[in-house]
């Protein structure tokens, strides 16, 4: 299969670069490790604590619970498993959402050119320019039934393919002017073809570093919104768990065990991502190489 | 600057802000399962205990009063007359309060915490960034940025959070709540203006730390490029003076990229600051963005949504009418394809 042969170089050139290239092992370490908490804590505790009045109320830090408990009577620690997996859930998820968006747009007006090309590129130029908190909390406000997680997912995924798109499109305008794509043409390939074993190949790794931007990007979005309330009510995400954090001053009342948790985990998600990004960029843009 | 890119450019900008009034139009009425109208008369008649037996009448009523019976195109021409006269009616949650008086006196403090900020970060990251790419500069700066870089990947209002403990909560050097002291009425003395500086410096550093790193890696990144570049050489060889070269060769070059990035990732920015106030409880749009949300109050929303994305609009096309300044090469006349 030559689409294989071609991940496999590409994967094999990446991990020359792997030494030259701390950053992106760095990151990948630090959502592996967030991966593997979330994974070992939901088959070794008992995320049943996670649910309000599980316990008992505003509870320190003790053998009991690890982490304390909150004016809910969630156990933190509980809480922390759960929300980790759950936020991940949302940026994952929303990153392969937008990324297909971001491809099939990037292709089609980079590709194809023309109108399709002009109308794609004046959206994205226009939905760059608006705050997307701005957007969202409309959209979330006016929803009259609860958020649920997988509408957290689509609107958090519908504002965040716009930079990838971009990054796409310009790509696919240079390379479609590339001889070894003429080639393809004379020898009988019809645009899908040399679109799908011709380009995609070469731009595995923008693809890669345009995932882990939207993923970066709409979970960014998510804790906004949930910071503001308009999350998933029923759900302990890391957001939400900041929004009761706040809403019940746990600052003020000195429950550190309460809003740092959530902070710390945000804090090496968010890390991570960029460690990620900036590894993959440094693939994908050779011209960084010489900013050493 | 021909007159032909300026009336583009102004296109753009009334295409985002004639999106942006649409957008507020057509989202509240999709979420046709709940009518405004009969819910506020279904609470108002739960609390006062009394239940009407007409209420349809009463919802009947009260949408002609507001129109709402007309056609969806005619409303849609009211809509935008009131926008464009930035009219967005009464708030519901503050009743006789109107919508433009709340974002009156919210609005000055948004601009104050986020323009000082957002100014402050972008220049001088900007030019620690310079000076990182500066061979002659000092070692020690470089020992900063990992560490600058690592907040800039952290969210404004978490960062807020942690410099509100440290700062506020443990240290108990600078106040915990609010845009100005309880008793203090806003003038403009200058015992007034301290008392609110004080109050600004924690939400305006945790903006400005979110910042300052993102632009100096940019910065250090295009210097780094145009350092190499002949012109650069040619005014060494000529002896130029080093600071004419750092200042007046290099990063005139190197600012223009910067201020396209500042223009693209405003929107971003702003939405962060937004967050940043509901930390502090500070009295701008965010803390007021925050009170709509949890009572529904729909118009308030909208107005205050509509004023970020106008203010962020506004805000780029200055940006982009300030480009020719920055770089005499961009003229914006017609270019030879």
């Amino acid at each position: 299969m030559k689409i294989f042969k071609s991940i496999w170089s590409t994967l094999g050139s990446t991990a020359t670069y792997w030494r030259n290239n701390p950053k992106l092992l760095a990151g990948l370490i630090l959502i592996l490790f967030l991966f593997f908490f979330w994974l070992a804590g939901s088959l070794f505790v008992d995320l049943k604590r996670a649910q309000p009045i599980s316990g008992l109320p505003d509870q320190s830090p003790s053998s009991r619970y690890l982490l304390g408990t909150d004016s809910n009577g969630r156990d933190v620690f509980a809480v922390m498993i759960v929300g980790t997996g759950l936020t991940l859930k949302i940026g994952f998820s929303a990153g392969i959402i937008g990324l297909g968006v971001a491809v099939i747009l990037g292709f089609i007006s980079g590709f194809y050119g023309g109108v399709l090309d002009a109308v794609i590129k004046g959206i994205v130029d226009v939905l760059l320019t608006v705050p997307p908190l701005a957007v969202l909390v409309v959209i979330a406000a006016m929803r009259t039934e609860a958020i649920t997680l997988n509408f957290m997912i689509f609107i958090v995924a519908s504002l965040s393919w716009m930079l990838p798109t971009r990054t796409i499109r310009s790509q696919v305008l240079s390379l479609r002017e590339r001889a070894y794509v003429s080639i393809a043409k004379l020898s009988g390939m019809n645009n899908l073809e040399i679109i799908i074993k011709e380009l995609m190949p070469t731009l595995i790794p923008f693809m890669a570093a345009g995932f882990v931007s939207i993923s970066s990007t709409a979970v960014l979005a998510s804790i906004g919104l949930e910071a503001l309330g308009l999350g998933p009510q029923s759900l302990p995400t890391l957001g939400m768990t900041i929004y009761w954090a706040i809403s019940f001053s746990a600052l003020l009342r000195g429950m550190w065990w309460w809003w740092l948790p959530p902070v710390v985990v945000i804090v090496i998600l968010f890390v991570g991502l960029f460690l990620l990004t900036s590894g993959l960029d440094y693939i994908a843009n050779p011209r960084l190489r010489r900013v050493r | 600057m021909t007159v032909m890119y300026l009336l583009k450019r102004m296109g753009i900008l009334i295409l985002v802000i004639w999106a942006a009034a649409t957008l507020i139009f057509i989202l509240p009425r999709l979420a046709t399962s709940r009518n405004p109208i009969s819910a506020r008369i279904g609470q108002t008649a739960g609390a006062a205990g009394y239940l009407s037996q007409n209420v349809g009448e009463m919802v009947k009523a009260w949408e002609a009063k507001f129109g709402l019976n007309q056609p969806l195109w005619r409303q849609y021409l009211y809509h935008m007359k009131d926008i464009a006269t930035l009219d967005f009616g009464y708030s519901l949650a503050f009743f006789p309060a109107r919508v433009n008086a709340l974002l009156l006196s919210a609005l000055p403090w948004t601009m104050c915490l986020f323009g000082t900020a957002t100014l402050i970060s972008f220049l001088l990251g900007s030019l620690a960034g310079a000076l990182l790419a500066w061979p002659k500069a000092p070692k020690f700066l470089q020992y900063f940025l990992p560490f600058f870089l690592t907040l800039s990947a952290v969210p404004y209002y978490l960062l807020g959070l942690v410099l509100l403990f440290v700062f506020a909560f443990t240290l108990r050097v600078l106040p915990l709540y609010g845009g100005h002291s309880i008793g203090m009425v806003p003038d403009f003395s200058l015992s007034f203006f301290m008392d609110a500086l004080r109050y600004m410096l924690l939400p305006g550093l945790a903006i400005f730390l979110s910042g300052v790193g993102f632009w100096s890696l940019q910065m250090r990144g295009t210097m780094v490029i145009d350092l190499e570049e002949d012109y650069i050489n040619y005014a060494e060889a000529k002896g130029l003076k080093e600071d004419r070269i750092f200042f007046r060769y290099a990063i005139r070059n190197a600012v223009i990229p910067q201020a396209t990035s500042l223009a693209i990732s405003l929107g971003q920015m702003i939405s962060g600051a937004i967050l940043v106030e509901v930390v502090f409880g500070y009295p701008g749009l965010g803390t007021l963005l925050l009170k709509a949300v949890s009572s529904f109050d729909y118009n308030l929303i909208s107005g205050i949504v509509f004023i970020i994305i106008l203010i962020v609009a506004v805000a780029t096309f200055i940006i982009d009418l300030l480009y020719p300044i920055l770089d005499p090469r961009i003229s914006y006349r017609r270019q030879v394809a």
